[in-house]
């Protein structure tokens, strides 16, 4: 079957989502974003990616508690769902399969 | 300090245009956001991000409502799904969806025509908004000859009901007769029929204003002009107090200015109105002698009702007005018993009397018409319901695994429903542009103006109930039977349309053949009937005689003069003065004597004065005797009669016969016979020639101008100099003239017009039935095309084939012909019978019809067959 793709975006909130385990929703996850990768990513972005990879079945969720500073609002918590996870695992193999076919000579040569 | 907040209308905003599913988690998260930036940035770059925030949600997946399945939204989904099927299918199978809009649509376009046709006949003087409050004044008498009804009243009954009876009406309007009249304004002279009407006329009509009131004929000298009369006589100009003289003799003043009463009613014909009372004041005998006269019928009368009273009531109070006043004067009229009845206006135009009864031929048109009208469209959807049973042994898998996976039933019925309607819509639409295109010519068939009524809402409304009627006829067959198919039988194949499947569809074809053929008889047999009237021998020479209606006092006394001048032109061959056109009896009477008169001849006899080059003019035809010689003084006293008259005076010799005439109460007249002609027809072609009598001299003169063309100089150069004599000569009136074989030819307007019309619906029908037996046939074609492979391996020939494939359908039209037939004969021989003079249905008219059926089917079926039978049966056999 046709393995669902994935934009570059899409796969750092993916792998964000995983990280911070059952505390991901909209605002952590674009703070986690901001620290990780360094640069000033929008909440709206998060959450249009987030919407997106909900469709695609790679995350599920559901509406967490609400608290004072959301204005007693309750945040959508994403969890991974087997689909995410075995997509992030395919992605990394595919991903360190390249890298071990790259010739020695060219590999030592790359910036460490 | 208060707690900061994010900017307000960014917040306002957000809650408008962000999805109410995604609303809640994404303003928690900006606020999340908002409260952070606040801790680190401050109020100030905290706001700002908000906003930026905000606006960067705009996106899709935001804005984007979702959806709710609800089970409401489940089934307009399914009703969408039904279309796009529906939609799909009608593009996959384009030949069939043509065959089917198309024939629908000729039908609905036939179905819609009519329908507007019996709109406006229902219509009839319904502009009038009194309407259901007006009536005309009749009168009924009995006498030897049965019930009389008569339209014309007696002065003296107008003053009797505006004396006694006022209190049952609102208006009592007295008119005179319609009758051209010269109207002259200046320079411009037009012919239009008029009326002389009471004062109360236009507010009872209620007739649209343009210029003036509706108080137009209060003044005596007053006249009130139709739109288009107004533009002939003072172009675009406001006409109000200009001064129109009617036939040169009376000046009168315009005081308004009406639009023309629409040709669906009573008085479209009356161009111009002046009041009643101008006319008693010009004509003397009225004032003298009719005011007092209970026996002197030459008045119109009709009526508005009051609000409070109704027909029956009203005509129960009247009904004695004349009887009552009669007295020993007019013992005579009292014995014939005349009863003042109110004929409503919603009768005159389909439940008119003729001859003492109500006349069932208007009503009975229509009806005709309407079931004509039905049947068309019934074809059509017989079309349209064999087509998709045909089909159904390709769609019966469709319906196997729809119902595999769980289709209700009731989902199936509305997916054919849906493709029904579909299909129906589509030939609406197309039928409208039918409509469109074809309403012109229609209405010069039907002498009408009608129109589509786009702005009137019950069309729309009718136009729906229509289309839901048509898509449920159409589709209730299929609909109703493919899904009924067990799924089970069907997928597993042993699903087989029995050998009887095809009866149904084979019983529509019948039907439709029966009534395409029905009516192709019928149309050959109306125009038969034309045909024999129009060969029969008329007596006289139609062609090159122009009529003159002497309209006005100027015409008269000229005769000679006129004569001279115009023989002198070298154009006209010959000229003479009768009483009426040749195409019709002017005057009839009674109280004429012969020798040898029995008691029972009490008919009236066609009595007419012409001058004596009458007969040269229109070229009669002697049997026995001679024509009137104007140098034989004697012959003033002559008589020249027709063969129909002496066969009813019963003289076996009749020249020098003496014929005497006593006119009312003046004194007996005697005449000698001079010649016999050969019958005339003068009025309906379609009854035995009446017995006339020419004469010099009579009662009463001649009121009609015959000119005979030389034959040698050409209409177009003639007319002009014959116009020029009578511009010179009667200068002030207008040169208005008719053509004698045009005003003959009229005569067959109410047939030739039914003959058109059976025409078109018979060609129609033939046409929407072939639509459909091809469709048929080329599903037939396809469905047997592995066995025509085979047998053309084995050795079977394109004639074998074609003659295989086409002699289900020949089996068809026979049948259809043998229904045909006899329906039509019946209907045919009775309405033959209206007609005395009328042709023989004979056989060859069927065995035409037939073999015209059985052509056009052989043509439409012959194409796929042959079609069929070329196929190279290795590229057929090799599939699957």
């Amino acid at each position: 079957m046709k393995r669902t793709y994935l934009g570059e975006f899409e796969e750092i909130v993916l792998l964000t989502v995983a990280i911070m385990g059952d505390m991901a929703y909209g605002v952590s996850i674009t703070e986690e974003l901001e620290q990780q990768t360094g640069r000033s990513v929008s909440v709206s972005a998060v959450h249009a990616a987030l919407h997106r990879l909900e469709e695609k079945y790679m995350v599920s969720s559901h509406m967490g508690e609400a608290t004072a500073e959301r204005g007693g609002r309750r945040k959508r918590i994403f969890t991974l769902t087997a689909l995410g996870n075995r997509t992030l695992d395919e992605i990394r193999l595919l991903r360190n399969r390249m890298w071990e076919s790259i010739p020695l000579k060219i590999l030592s040569a790359l910036p460490r | 300090m208060q707690k900061p907040t994010p900017p307000r209308w960014a917040d306002r905003l957000l809650e408008w245009f962000c999805a109410p599913h995604l609303l809640e988690e994404v303003q928690g998260d900006l606020y999340e956001r908002f409260e952070k930036n606040v801790r680190v940035f401050g109020e100030k770059t905290a706001s700002r991000e908000y906003i930026i925030g905000v606006l960067s949600f705009i996106r899709p997946f935001a804005l984007k409502r979702q959806t709710e399945v609800s089970p409401s939204l489940y089934h307009k989904i399914m009703i969408s799904n039904y279309f796009k099927i529906a939609f799909r299918n009608l593009l996959k199978y384009k030949g069939y969806s043509f065959i089917n809009i198309l024939g629908l649509a000729t039908g609905m376009a036939v179905a819609m025509l009519i329908g507007l046709w019996i709109y406006d006949e229902f219509s009839f003087n319904k502009n009038h908004q009194n309407y259901d409050k007006i009536a005309q004044v009749r009168i009924r008498e009995v006498d030897e000859d049965g019930v009389g009804i008569s339209t014309s009243m007696q002065y003296p009954l107008l003053t009797e009901l505006q004396t006694n009876h006022q209190a049952n009406f609102k208006h009592i309007m007295a008119t005179s007769w319609n009758v051209d009249n010269i109207l002259t304004a200046g320079e411009n002279k037009v012919a239009r029929k008029g009326l002389f009407m009471s004062a109360s006329a236009p507010e009872m009509l209620t007739l649209k204003m343009q210029y003036g009131t509706w108080d137009g004929l209060k003044d005596l000298n007053s006249i009130m002009l139709s739109a288009s009369t107004s533009q002939a006589l003072f172009g675009d100009s406001n006409p109000i107090n200009q001064v129109v003289k009617i036939n040169n003799e009376i000046n009168v003043k315009v005081t308004g200015v009406y639009e023309d009463i629409p040709l669906n009613a009573q008085f479209n014909e009356v161009k111009f109105i002046s009041p009643f009372d101008l006319w008693v004041a010009q004509n003397k005998w009225i004032r003298e002698r009719a005011t007092t006269d209970w026996d002197n019928h030459f008045i119109k009368i009709y009526a508005q009702l009051n609000d409070k009273t109704d027909f029956a009531q009203a005509s129960a109070n009247i009904k004695n007005a004349v009887l009552n006043n009669l007295g020993e004067a007019f013992k005579e009229q009292a014995e014939r018993k005349p009863e003042v009845f109110l004929l409503p206006m919603s009768d005159w135009h389909l439940y008119n009397y003729k001859y003492g009864q109500v006349d069932p031929e208007p009503l009975r048109m229509v009806w005709l018409i309407s079931i004509i009208g039905a049947f068309v469209l019934l074809l059509a959807c017989i079309n349209f319901m064999n087509l998709s049973t045909a089909r159904s042994e390709k769609r019966a898998k469709e319906v196997g695994v729809r119902k595999a996976i769980g289709s209700m039933r009731v989902q199936l019925i509305w997916q054919f429903f849906s493709e029904s309607f579909l299909v129906v819509v589509f030939a609406f639409f197309l039928s409208l542009l039918f409509v469109l295109l074809g309403l012109g010519w229609f209405n010069q068939l039907a002498a009408k103006e009608m129109m589509v009524p786009f702005t009137n809402p019950y069309f729309w409304l009718i136009s729906a109930g229509f289309i839901l009627l048509t898509g449920l006829l159409a589709g209730s067959y299929p609909a109703l039977y493919l899904s009924s198919f067990q799924p089970v039988k069907v997928l597993k194949g042993t699903f087989r349309v029995g050998r009887f499947a095809s009866v149904p569809r084979k019983v529509l074809v019948v039907v439709q053949f029966t009534v395409s053929v029905t009516l192709i008889i019928g149309t050959l047999i109306v125009f038969k009937q034309i045909q024999f009237a129009k060969n029969r021998p008329v007596g006289y020479t139609r062609e090159g005689v122009i009529l003159i209606g002497m309209k006005s006092g100027d015409f008269y006394g000229k005769h000679d003069l006129l004569r001279n001048e115009l023989m002198s032109t070298g154009a006209v061959v010959e000229m003479s003065e009768s009483m009426g056109a040749p195409t019709g009896i002017w005057s009839n009477n009674d109280g004429l004597e012969w020798k040898g008169k029995t008691e029972d001849k009490t008919e009236s006899l066609g009595t007419l004065v012409v001058t004596p080059e009458y007969g040269k003019t229109i070229g009669w035809q002697f049997v026995q005797g001679r024509d009137f010689k104007r140098e034989l003084a004697s012959d003033s006293s002559g008589m020249v009669v027709n063969e129909a008259a002496v066969k009813y005076m019963g003289l076996t010799n009749p020249i020098g016969e003496d014929v005497s005439w006593k006119f009312q109460k003046r004194d007996r007249v005697h005449y000698k016979i001079l010649g016999v002609i050969k019958d005339m027809v003068m009025e309906s072609p379609y009854e035995p020639t009446s017995p006339v009598i020419f004469m010099i001299k009579g009662h009463g003169g001649p009121n009609t101008i015959n000119i005979k063309i030389n034959p040698a100089v050409s209409a177009s150069e003639a007319l002009p100099k014959i116009e020029a004599v009578f511009k010179k000569l009667v200068p002030t009136a207008p040169f208005e003239y008719k053509f004698l074989d045009e005003e003959y030819a009229k005569k067959f307007a109410a047939e030739e017009r039914i003959g058109q019309l059976a025409n078109f619906c018979a060609i129609l029908a033939i046409f929407i039935s072939c639509l459909g037996l091809f469709g048929l046939a080329s599903f037939v074609a396809e469905q047997r095309i592995k066995e025509i492979g085979i047998r053309k391996i084995l050795g079977a020939s394109v004639s074998n084939l074609w003659a295989l494939l086409s002699k289900d359908f020949v089996l068809i039209v026979i049948i259809s012909l043998f229904i045909a037939s006899p329906i039509a004969y019946y209907f045919m021989s009775q309405w033959m019978k209206k007609y005395i003079y009328h042709t023989e249905i004979s056989w060859w008219i069927f065995a035409l019809a037939g073999i015209g059926a059985m052509a056009i089917t052989v043509l439409t079926v012959s194409y796929q067959a042959i079609k069929a039978a070329l196929m190279n049966p290795v590229k057929t056999l090799k599939t699957e």
